[in-house]
């Protein structure tokens, strides 16, 4: 070790993480959770294929974690999470019902009252069944790049085929969803994340984001006076696209919604320092809207 | 009408050393259409062996991306407008179609999206 290294001075991030055990669906689960901040519970969900490190930015800002405690988990299966025992006699697939439990259960381990919770991608369909069927549950929900239903255009079955190697094909279909402008080394770490995900998660994510969770029918009885709700979308996400959230902001009754400019399908993650400009006001009205 | 960054493909792709060798595993041969015009690029170990123009009386390709060339030049901007700005954008909201053996493409994705790119900038037609 060089004297420069030795003596440059170290950053140690406020993020802690611990590992739940926790029940989910009759089987006992390893989940990894991190956290950092005090105050309301802002718990945030990551996208299909990637896991807690998307919210990295988001859990150092020093001005966020004053007001917040910015809490996050792998899903299980994804990050640092386990499968489940056994879990290579089975093909992995989300269902709603399976997600809507994990996030449940996550909150009540750790005793979150009315938390914020705000989900990306598969993670922004989620908070749509959360404030439609447990609107009680939350203090207000924050979506980014919801969609209602997202039809698949391609053949998913490339996502897990033992002759093409999966962390390299999920960048490869999911680079084009982060933003041209965004700068190379957040575009590069969250690639990164999507490279180092286990055969056949992310495809089974999709599940959930292209047939099950599909919630086209339903989000016209979303109510907003019982779950306020925002809605955040990328300009260049052609995912979830502008025009699928715009659908949802004409359905839904007293939802809030904007398009940023300039921005893809992982905002925290692909430019964290623009997203912050947009998602801090929406904080400030989440946090009113919880408080009445 | 010539697509003069089909043909800049080779220079640009084989100039940057890094980008074959992350080809190094892909050999095969694609065609590109623009509007009519139809261009084959044959790819050896990464590196752009040949570009061949058509029309060609024999097909001798494994994969083709076909669009228009108004949704090439404006996938070939240096800042795409949105949907343009990635192929798998522009096969989501119908600016190109794939069609043949996708295997070379999609067991090395981020490859070919990278040789497209390396021409945004060129002059895109003669």
């Amino acid at each position: 070790m060089s004297h420069d290294s030795m003596s440059a001075p170290v950053f140690v991030e406020p993020i802690v993480g611990r590992y739940m055990h926790l029940s989910l669906n009759g089987q006992l689960h390893r989940v990894y959770v991190e956290e950092a901040g005090a105050g309301v519970p802002l718990l945030c969900l990551h996208t299909a294929g990637a896991d807690t490190r998307q919210y990295r930015a988001l859990m150092n800002d020093a001005e966020l974690l004053k007001q917040f405690r910015v809490i996050a988990f792998d899903l299980p299966w994804h990050g640092k999470s386990s499968p489940p025992e056994g879990w290579r006699n089975g093909t992995y697939r989300l269902s709603s019902h399976d997600y809507t439990q994990a996030i449940l259960a996550v909150a009540d381990a750790l005793q979150l009252d009315q938390p914020i919770v705000m989900g990306c991608s598969i993670g922004g369909r989620i908070v749509l069944h959360l404030a439609l069927e447990h609107p009680e549950r939350f203090g207000a929900a924050i979506g980014l790049q919801s969609g209602a239903h997202v039809e698949p255009y391609y053949d998913l079955e490339w996502l897990h085929r033992s002759d093409v190697h999966g962390g390299e094909i999920a960048a490869g279909i999911v680079s084009g969803l982060i933003g041209p402008l965004s700068p190379a080394q957040h575009k590069w770490e969250t690639l990164w994340h999507y490279m180092q995900s286990g055969p056949g998660v992310f495809k089974g994510d999709l599940f959930f984001y292209n047939a099950d969770g599909d919630i086209r029918d339903r989000v016209k009885q979303i109510d907003t006076t019982k779950c306020p709700l925002w809605l955040l979308t990328g300009e260049y996400d052609y995912s979830c696209t502008p025009e699928d959230t715009a659908f949802l902001g004409k359905t839904i009754e007293g939802v809030h919604w904007q398009i940023m400019q300039g921005m893809g399908h992982f905002p925290m993650s692909e430019d964290p320092e623009k997203f912050l400009t947009y998602l801090k006001p929406v904080l400030q009205a989440a946090l009113r809207a919880r408080a009445t | 009408m010539d697509a003069l960054w089909c043909e800049a493909l080779a220079s640009k792709v084989n100039a940057d050393e890094r980008l074959v060798w992350r080809g190094r595993h892909a050999s095969t041969s694609f065609l590109l259409q623009v509007d009519r015009a139809e261009y084959v690029i044959q790819i050896l170990a990464g590196r752009v062996a040949a570009v061949k123009k058509g029309p060609f009386p024999i097909a001798d390709w494994v994969f083709a991306l076909r669009a228009s060339e108004a949704a090439w030049a404006e996938f070939l901007q240096p800042i795409p407008k949105p949907g343009f700005h990635d192929v798998m954008a522009m096969l989501k909201l119908k600016h190109l179609k794939m069609e043949g053996d996708l295997y070379p493409l999609m067991s090395h994705l981020l490859y070919f999206k990278d040789v497209l790119a390396s021409v945004r900038g060129e002059e895109v037609t003669s």
